[in-house]
């Protein structure tokens, strides 16, 4: 399959009718090494290589992986790496690879393989809306079955062993993508992050280690990997989100009471902005669409909205808007460029309505 | 008392700390303490949790001894790969699955303060496993084969045989699809 062909299939082809409101996707990934061939951040290039022989044609012949996109790192461009970012389905670091890596994906986006990132094997599974559960199983059943044809490396007192002693154990790591515009606007959203630091999960921002919290947008995902079953760790973030979805939920309904001009204005702002705008930057274009979505939430803007609002997301990031355009953007000419595709698809989204009360 | 590490001045800092479980005392002079940022707590710190490595065993044999361990330790090298003690701390990775026995005795301490156990619960790669679990069942049937025949047990050795038999076509079979 060509890229071109893979990417321009929706994003809306991953499972519909998984809405949630705060929380916009799931995602599990694990952490495998094979056998007796030295991690590949250590490995000279013919050990990836060869690792890379062995793995990816097992991988290939997942059942999953039926009509899958699959190709070396080095044979994508800049662009389409940077595409595969933006979508979460590969990993910062694996796009700043080249020679010796590859990844393999399925045709609707769910499953995501990264042969020779820092480790041998980092495998995904990531869905819309807050189903933590059934994405492990998705990523589980794929690592069983590559289990039978791949010699993983493997310790019966340390569990899986990976090249950062973070991910020793399951290699599991579990996160969550919240939208907490109340609590930001309530100025809570710190405290919240604090406690769930003291609990030993991470809070990040919208790709991950190292980033800025943009659009409202925070990562929730467990830290530690050894000493606990999958099952637990899993148990435990589902609890720490369902307390995350609670206080979100109390901060819109205060709001809502208490602040209802503040509101009423942001989402007033957000609209009149995205609808007008000639320029724009992309993290202020996250910020207003975050509102939006907010808006829809709260019963603003009709729910039939929604998909268009999750897709911009995604679509006014940087190289998704560069794949629309022949030439090399310039930031400004980025800018513009967003701001006519926001316009264009939000063309008839009505005004917003006074919102009802938060259910 | 004098420094443990210059053998020459007195020891005015006196660090006491549990390493695995077992108490480890240092006593080193004004100057000592200062060039190994003992009495920076920050960078003490930092290197006690995240560096892990070797940072304790140094502090517990200075390099002025001329005792051959400190070398051993610092030459620590992974034969499979050739990954140094070095190199962890200078990536704060492992070189291959080989290091984790390599430097066994230097990461649980690392591992103990990141993770909620120093043991793996969790899921098993199966077929590894069930290879093991057979081959391990496999000894056990053969001695106890051996037994019998010894003791001229021959209905109880020919029940024996049939199970491993019946063991060896299981390890032969093909694999699951």
């Amino acid at each position: 399959m060509r890229f071109s062909a893979f990417i321009s299939g929706p994003v809306a082809a991953r499972p519909a009718g998984t809405h949630h409101d705060i929380v916009i996707s799931s995602r599990v990934r694990l952490a495998r090494n094979v056998k007796a061939h030295p991690f590949p951040g250590w490995a000279r290039k013919a050990d990836r290589l060869a690792v890379l022989e062995v793995v990816k044609p097992a991988v290939e012949a997942l059942p999953q992986m039926e009509d899958a996109f699959s190709e070396y790192l080095q044979d994508l461009s800049a662009t389409e790496k940077q595409i595969l970012v933006e979508r979460h389905l590969i990993s910062r670091e694996h796009a700043a690879k080249s020679g010796g890596s590859a990844v393999v994906m399925n045709r609707e986006q769910t499953l995501s393989i990264m042969i020779n990132e820092e480790d041998h094997l980092r495998m995904q599974a990531i869905q819309p809306g807050f189903q933590l559960k059934t994405v492990f199983k998705s990523i589980d059943e794929v690592d069983t079955r590559l289990e039978e044809k791949l010699d993983y490396a493997f310790s019966e007192k340390l569990g899986y062993l990976t090249a950062c002693l973070t991910n020793v154990g399951t290699g599991m790591r579990a996160s969550a993508m919240l939208h907490l515009p109340a609590l930001v606007l309530d100025d809570k959203v710190n405290q919240v992050i604090q406690a769930v630091n003291k609990i030993g999960l991470a809070v990040r921002g919208l790709y991950g280690e190292g980033s800025e919290a943009m659009g409202n947008l925070f990562q929730i995902s467990n830290q530690t990997t050894l000493g606990e079953r999958e099952e637990d760790i899993l148990g435990r973030l589902n609890k720490v989100i369902e307390q995350i979805i609670e206080h979100e939920l109390n901060a819109r309904a205060a709001l809502l009471q208490r602040k209802t001009v503040t509101l009423l204005d942001q989402v007033g702002r957000a609209f009149g902005i995205l609808r007008h705008a000639h320029s724009i930057t992309s993290k202020e274009a996250l910020n207003l669409l975050s509102f939006i979505r907010l808006g829809i939430d709260l019963g603003s803007f009709p729910t039939g909205h929604r998909q268009q609002i999750d897709d911009l997301f995604t679509e006014t990031q940087p190289a998704h808007l560069q794949r629309t355009s022949p030439t090399k953007l310039q930031a400004e000419d980025r800018d513009a460029l967003r701001a006519e595709t926001i316009r264009r698809k939000l063309a008839d989204l009505p005004a917003p309505e006074p919102p009802r009360a938060a259910s | 008392m004098v420094c443990d590490a210059c053998q020459t001045n007195p020891a005015t800092v006196y660090l006491t700390q549990i390493v695995e479980g077992k108490m480890q005392k240092v006593n080193l002079c004004d100057l000592c303490a200062k060039a190994k940022k003992v009495l920076d707590p920050t960078g003490f710190q930092l290197a006690d949790l995240l560096l892990g490595l070797g940072v304790n065993t140094e502090l517990e044999k200075p390099q002025v001894e001329t005792a051959p361990a400190p070398v051993e330790v610092a030459m620590l090298k992974c034969p499979a790969c050739g990954f140094t003690q070095a190199d962890f701390k200078k990536t704060q990775r492992m070189g291959c699955s080989e290091c984790y026995e390599t430097f066994a005795d230097s990461i649980m301490a690392p591992l103990r303060s990141n993770h909620k156990g120093s043991e793996h619960i969790g899921k098993l790669p199966a077929r590894q496993f069930r290879r093991v679990e057979a081959q391990r069942r496999m000894g056990a049937l053969q001695s106890d084969l051996a037994k019998a025949v010894k003791q001229e047990d021959y209905e109880g050795a020919a029940q024996i045989r049939d199970a491993i038999r019946q063991l060896e076509s299981q390890l032969n079979a093909p694999r699951a699809a």
